[in-house]
């Protein structure tokens, strides 16, 4: 193909250098051959029907390595080419891909990306295939999970697995201190945390990075009024229910319970929680394997996990995890959803789970090997019958990032509550400015005379 | 075929690749800049506005985006004289005619340009870190209390300072030395003949036969600071409390985290503006010092 380009071009080229004149429009020609000649190139390579390509984000792609073989030797007509992509680039990476064309078959998906991908209408809805589908069973997914893959009544993921945020806590340090159980409500926790806190010492009761927001975001979540409002066409950070999570959150900090840092500065948390210079720690299920990897094994009795404590009562925690998606404009969705079936197994979600410690969204993989037994993972499987999703719109992570920005200067004393939660308002409302003009045209056009 | 026509034939090839991967961008990227351009345009074209100059309207009425210019400029006005008289500095001690292993300290002082910005960050965030830094090991050392480098907002910019100091000042040193070199041994004689102090040889001798490429590498390296976007985004993320936020790291939050390309655009387009019209200036001083 490639000779035979040139060998009709090669002449006609050098004629029109000739002429002169129409020399402009000769190097336009040969940049269309060359585009030509690129694209037939590009798609030569991705139209092999059996490879299915797989995006996988941090460090799940190093594990799947281990489950893939399997999957290989059930199918030896697919082949799985695996891309990693680092956390930080993913996001990135992900709506280059989709501007450019060039997404893949699937991915994995973190659920607070997913609703944009959604709007970019770049996934394919799942729900014929889960309804003919003989291993994946909605009922056995936790409630919460499954319904961060839902809008409009269209399904566009598959669960893979879980995250929520919760306590692990130092036992033998709650117990020194005269309490045998973890607390059950905020009352509870703040005299446990003014129990264990001496700063003049360097103790706190708590780690709370001021640059991470799922901390705050749990404990908002918890509340009856929801984050948005409206249906995601205006902040509601100034509800009650926000501001009473708000004041807990920064009174932690100003009773000195919280020392104010980044996680920057934070630098190893989990020496430092072995050290009970933190008695508790408010984070996710990763970091069960960090502790048992970092601590001595001797530390193992020392620590354990609990429900996130609630305002009255144990509440409920954040909806997090992956999923993963098929591209609408994917080559092999066929093959892609053999894969997604394969992952969701519960005996191959034991495995995962033993290989990285995530946890698997089936209530069925949790009967399974390690996880039944392992008591730390406990309060996990517990929390999440108990979880809320994020508000499903695009913009919430930025909304997020925001609402932690303003509360970090609420935690430094440059703003009082009130005014912290009409500040996260006013930037949460101009940040959700475009989406209200969207919602309305939408309106507008569906109510207008044919 | 004329000579006028073949010479533009000889430019072509250079001037398409201008063309299309510099011209082409900036004038996409400054139509981009008066539109809305977001996740939503991305899906569907149609849900794009023009906004005109809206876009610019609403950054100057930002409180970040002024905040993230100041930091910009605080970093450009202490660093860059900083970065200058430390270049310098190291510049004359190398070309002293008492220094000894030249090559040796040429190098590991030029070491830090050519070394991983990412990687050297990473091990400055542990030198730096308030508990188990070296930095604040050696401020104990001579009687000072730790300072909370990364973590308090006043000292987290003076940190990025330091550290952009010390990554960049090689480079400089190694133009100033070259023209230290570059200056005439007779004139020095003639001014020790005359019984002129060091001093005075370096303030009546040196400083003016390198006014010229003092000039340019100050343009340089305004121009190149004006840009900081890696050491805050390795070590402070832009915290805390935004104290780190430069306009560039503004700018790809907004497009490349957030995927508003105009407004981001339009960040582009302000600092653009904002270095032209100082790297003009000092252009202009320094075309003006030449002839005085």
């Amino acid at each position: 193909m490639d000779s035979r380009f040139r060998g009709n071009d090669g002449p006609k080229e050098i004629n029109y250098l000739r002429e002169g004149g129409r020399a402009r429009s000769a190097f336009w020609q040969i940049i269309a051959v060359m585009l030509v000649y690129v694209c037939l190139v590009a798609c030569a390579q991705n139209s092999d029907p059996r490879t299915l390509t797989f995006w996988t984000i941090g460090r799940e792609g190093e594990a799947i390595t281990q489950l893939l073989p399997e999957f290989e030797r059930e199918n030896p007509d697919i082949h799985v080419s695996l891309q990693q992509l680092p956390l930080s680039a993913a996001h990135q990476k992900l709506l280059t891909a989709f501007a450019g064309d060039s997404t893949p078959d699937m991915t994995q998906l973190g659920n607070t990306w997913l609703p944009e991908l959604v709007a970019l209408g770049a996934l394919e809805p799942l729900q014929t295939r889960v309804a003919n589908s003989k291993t994946i069973h909605p009922d056995d997914y936790f409630p919460s999970i499954w319904s961060t893959n839902v809008y409009d009544g269209a399904l566009y993921g598959i669960p893979w697995y879980v995250d929520t945020r919760l306590l692990f806590y130092r036992s033998d340090l709650l117990k020194a201190a005269g309490f045998n159980a973890p607390p059950r409500d905020w009352n509870d926790w703040r005299r446990m945390l003014a129990a264990l806190s001496h700063p003049e010492r360097g103790q706190y009761g708590i780690l709370l990075p001021t640059n991470e927001y799922e901390q705050l975001m749990s404990l908002a979540l918890q509340q009856p009024d929801p984050l948005l409002r409206d249906g995601g066409r205006y902040g509601n950070f100034e509800s009650a229910g926000f501001k009473r999570a708000l004041m807990f959150y920064v009174d932690t900090f100003r009773l000195h319970q919280a020392p104010p840092i980044t996680n920057v500065e934070a630098g190893n948390p989990w020496v430092e929680f072995g050290r009970g210079v933190y008695s508790f720690y408010f984070s996710g299920p990763w970091n069960i394997g960090e502790f048992r990897k970092r601590l001595p094994s001797s530390a193992e009795s020392t620590w354990n996990t609990a429900l996130l404590p609630g305002s009255d009562g144990p509440g409920a925690a954040v909806a997090g995890g992956s999923s993963l998606v098929i591209f609408r404009k994917a080559k092999n969705k066929d093959a892609a959803w053999k894969l997604i079936e394969y992952l969701s197994r519960p005996e191959v979600q034991s495995r995962f789970y033993d290989l990285l410690g995530d946890m698997p969204p089936r209530r069925s993989s949790w009967n399974e090997g390690s996880l039944r037994s392992d008591i730390k993972a406990q309060a996990f499987r517990e929390q999440l019958e108990h979880v809320k999703p994020t508000p499903p719109v695009p913009e919430w992570e930025q909304i997020a990032n925001e609402m932690q920005l303003v509360a970090a200067q609420a935690v430094a004393g440059d703003l009082s509550i009130d005014q912290a939660a009409a500040e996260i308002d006013r930037r949460a409302d101009r940040i959700l400015e475009k989406r209200r003009w969207m919602l309305d045209r939408a309106q507008h056009t569906s109510s207008a005379p044919p | 075929m004329s000579a006028q026509r073949s010479a533009w034939l000889f430019l072509a090839p250079a001037a398409i690749v201008l063309g299309v991967f510099f011209l082409l961008p900036v004038i996409g990227a400054f139509v981009l800049s008066l539109t809305d351009y977001d996740l939503y345009a991305l899906a569907d074209i149609h849900n794009l506005r023009f906004v005109a100059l809206g876009n610019y309207w609403t950054l100057l009425h930002r409180p970040l985006f002024w905040s993230a210019l100041g930091h910009t400029v605080y970093f450009v006005a202490v660093g860059v004289p900083l970065s200058m008289v430390i270049s310098l500095c190291a510049a004359l001690l190398l070309h002293s005619p008492l220094a000894r292993c030249k090559p040796f300290f040429r190098t590991a002082l030029f070491a830090p340009v050519v070394t991983t910005v990412v990687a050297v960050a990473v091990v400055w965030r542990y030198l730096f870190n308030t508990k188990y830094g070296l930095v604040n090991y050696a401020l104990g050392w001579i009687g000072l209390h730790p300072v909370d480098w990364l973590g308090d907002p006043h000292w987290a910019m003076p940190a990025i300072i330091l550290f952009a100091v010390w990554k960049n000042f090689g480079y400089n040193m190694i133009i100033l030395l070259a023209g230290l070199q570059a200056i005439p041994a007779e004139l020095y004689e003639a001014a020790r003949i005359d019984g002129a102090s060091t001093w005075r040889q370096f303030r009546h001798i040196t400083l003016p036969m390198l006014a010229p490429t003092l000039w340019m590498v100050g343009i340089l390296t305004v121009s190149g600071y004006f840009q900081l976007f890696a050491e805050p985004y390795v070590i402070t993320e832009g915290g805390p409390l935004q104290s780190t936020v430069s306009v560039l790291y503004l700018m790809y939050n907004e497009g490349f985290k957030w995927w508003n390309l105009g407004s981001a655009s339009a960040i582009a387009f302000l600092l653009f503006l904002i270095m032209f019209v100082v790297t003009a200036c000092m252009l202009r001083l320094g075309r003006k010092e030449a002839e005085a």
